[in-house]
């Protein structure tokens, strides 16, 4: 279970006034479950996700996963934690190919069959990839569908998809949704994705709405997704329909 | 000569060799030679007026492969050979060079080999250069690589000069010369650490028309150690050339990328590209929230990079 307790994140904005980024927030995720949250641009989901994991550094609260505060620990040692992060815009290497992120990521020297799994189950034709350097040469899709794979080479308990729609086009996502439709089968463990996607809204067990670096709702989708029609999040995803992109 | 294990070793780090090669070989053990191999196609003669030796790779050779490594192992040796290649029209081989210098001596070890290479018409040659330093010695390791290389009509060459360790001293000096259609591509990968000092200094001139070059040096400088990456193409003619030197900087090292570029044609298209920069934060985040610690992280970031 991961229960985040009076969570504050501060930063001084350009007049050097500070601006609570996350302010007193509590949340408890029960295990196995399927969380989105959502909410409007700017309202803090994810600064919360980059504090689990610890990239950013809170400034008071805790963050106890299985009963152990892991505030205080280092990116690395929450990763050995569980803890595990897909990033909204994919970091690009020189020379670190898709196999050697799999082998890193999974802990082992898995075969390339093995990571091959891994990238088809993102939706890429394996053998394309695999040997590839994970570089500017791919699109932005193909970068997205990589970083996911590294997530569920880890297989952690705790799975954080940060945005997993940004950078990509429509027709990209499509083929990704599917990837997250079948997420329950191939992560074990909780899944936590911030998005503004309706067809990930849609296949939560519990949906999360933060605005103002708090939470204003949580509840079971069935609960939450009929109230967001006609908010500011509604309104983003009304914007995505009508635009295709954002 | 049979070689000791401490020689064994420094083979199999510069020329990949756990035995006796296949194929043609000369190993050059402390000044002089240890063993020789030839084959029907390639000869390998002890030149008579100065150290070293000519291999002779005869018209039309395919898929062979020449291994001429040489270990210094002896304090205070200072080794200079001039080795020259000529590859027959239309040959496709392999040759590997390389040196390992393991000094547990307080005297200087330097070796300076001067490789001549004469690619006749149609010949494809791959030339792969290993530098490796070893021992606790307080004298130095030197290295001092010439090469230079005359290609003809339509020739191929394609070189890989590797220095990942153990080398205080290195200045390499490189001339190409292409004639119409040749194409050169050069790849460094190069580290330095502690107080190493590194020159590289490569000219190409693209003399014939069509001709082609790619010069690509991917180098991490460490500690206190510095880098000075000196690359000069020349087109005379309708020709094309890319010279790209990347470089990650850290600790207190100094790293020097000096281009240029001299076309003395207007269908001469030449390019270079130089980047020096420390490792990206964002690159190790991401490693570190595969499970890696930040040491590690950089370790999988300077091996993935000098690949």
């Amino acid at each position: 279970m991961l229960k985040i307790k009076n969570l504050c994140y501060q930063v001084d904005d350009e007049n050097d006034a500070t601006k609570e980024i996350i302010d007193h927030l509590n949340l408890t995720v029960e295990d196995g479950k399927f969380i989105v949250i959502t909410g409007p641009n700017g309202g803090g989901k994810s600064t919360l996700a980059k504090l689990i994991m610890g990239v950013n550094q809170l400034t008071s609260g805790s963050i106890v996963l299985d009963g152990e505060d892991i505030s205080k620990l280092n990116i690395t040692e929450r990763a050995k934690r569980g803890v595990s992060f897909a990033f909204q815009a994919p970091v690009h290497f020189k020379g670190i190919r898709v196999i050697d992120l799999l082998r890193l990521a999974s802990g082992e020297n898995i075969s390339i069959a093995a990571a091959c799994e891994y990238l088809s189950k993102v939706g890429l034709c394996a053998k394309d990839y695999v040997e590839r350097e994970v570089n500017s040469s791919l699109s932005g899709g193909e970068l997205k569908r990589i970083e996911i794979a590294t997530v569920l080479a880890r297989g952690t308990k705790l799975s954080i998809f940060d945005e997993p729609e940004a950078g990509i086009d429509l027709w990209s996502f499509q083929n990704l949704i599917k990837v997250f439709e079948n997420m329950r089968e191939t992560v074990k463990g909780t899944i936590m994705v911030i998005s503004h996607q309706e067809r990930i809204l849609n296949i939560a067990d519990e949906i999360v709405v933060i605005e103002n670096g708090q939470v204003k709702k949580q509840g079971p989708k069935e609960e939450i997704l009929p109230g967001l029609l006609g908010t500011s999040a509604a309104a983003n995803i009304a914007c995505e329909k009508l635009g295709g992109d954002r | 000569m049979a070689l000791d294990a401490i020689q064994k070793n420094i083979l199999h780090e510069v020329a990949d060799l756990d035995g006796i090669p296949q194929g043609a070989y000369n190993i050059r053990a402390n000044g002089a030679s240890a063993a020789r191999s030839t084959t029907a196609n390639i000869d390998i003669v002890t030149k008579e007026d100065k150290p070293g030796i000519d291999i002779i790779i005869k018209p039309g050779t395919k898929g062979e492969s020449v291994h001429i490594p040489v270990v210094l192992t002896e304090s205070g040796l200072k080794d200079m050979v001039y080795n020259d290649f000529y590859i027959g029209e239309d040959a496709d081989v392999t040759i590997v060079a390389g040196c390992g210098i393991s000094n547990c001596g307080d005297q200087d070890s330097q070796h300076d080999g001067i490789h001549t290479f004469h690619v006749k018409k149609g010949a494809k040659v791959k030339y792969v250069e290993k530098h490796y330093g070893e021992g606790d010695g307080k004298g130095s390791r030197i290295l001092n690589p010439v090469t230079n290389v005359y290609q003809d009509e339509d020739s191929y060459v394609e070189m890989e000069m590797v220095q990942i360790k153990g080398v205080d001293s290195t200045l390499r000096t490189n001339l190409a010369e292409l004639k119409a259609g040749a194409t050169l591509l050069i790849h460094e990968a190069l580290m330095t650490h502690g107080e190493q000092k590194a020159t590289s200094d490569y000219k190409v001139i693209l003399n014939g028309e069509g001709s082609s070059a790619d010069v690509v040096s991917r180098s991490v400088a460490k500690d206190d150690s510095e880098q000075i990456f000196e690359v000069s193409i020349e087109g005379n003619t309708a020709c094309n050339g890319h010279a790209a030197c990347d470089a990650i900087i850290m600790g207190n090292a100094h790293v020097v990328a000096i281009p240029k570029l001299d076309a003395k044609n207007v269908d001469a298209a030449l390019i270079h590209e130089a980047a020096i920069g420390k490792i990206a934060g964002d690159q190790l985040t991401k490693l570190m929230t595969l499970g890696l610690t930040e040491e590690e992280a950089e370790e999988q970031i300077v091996a993935g990079f000098l690949r």
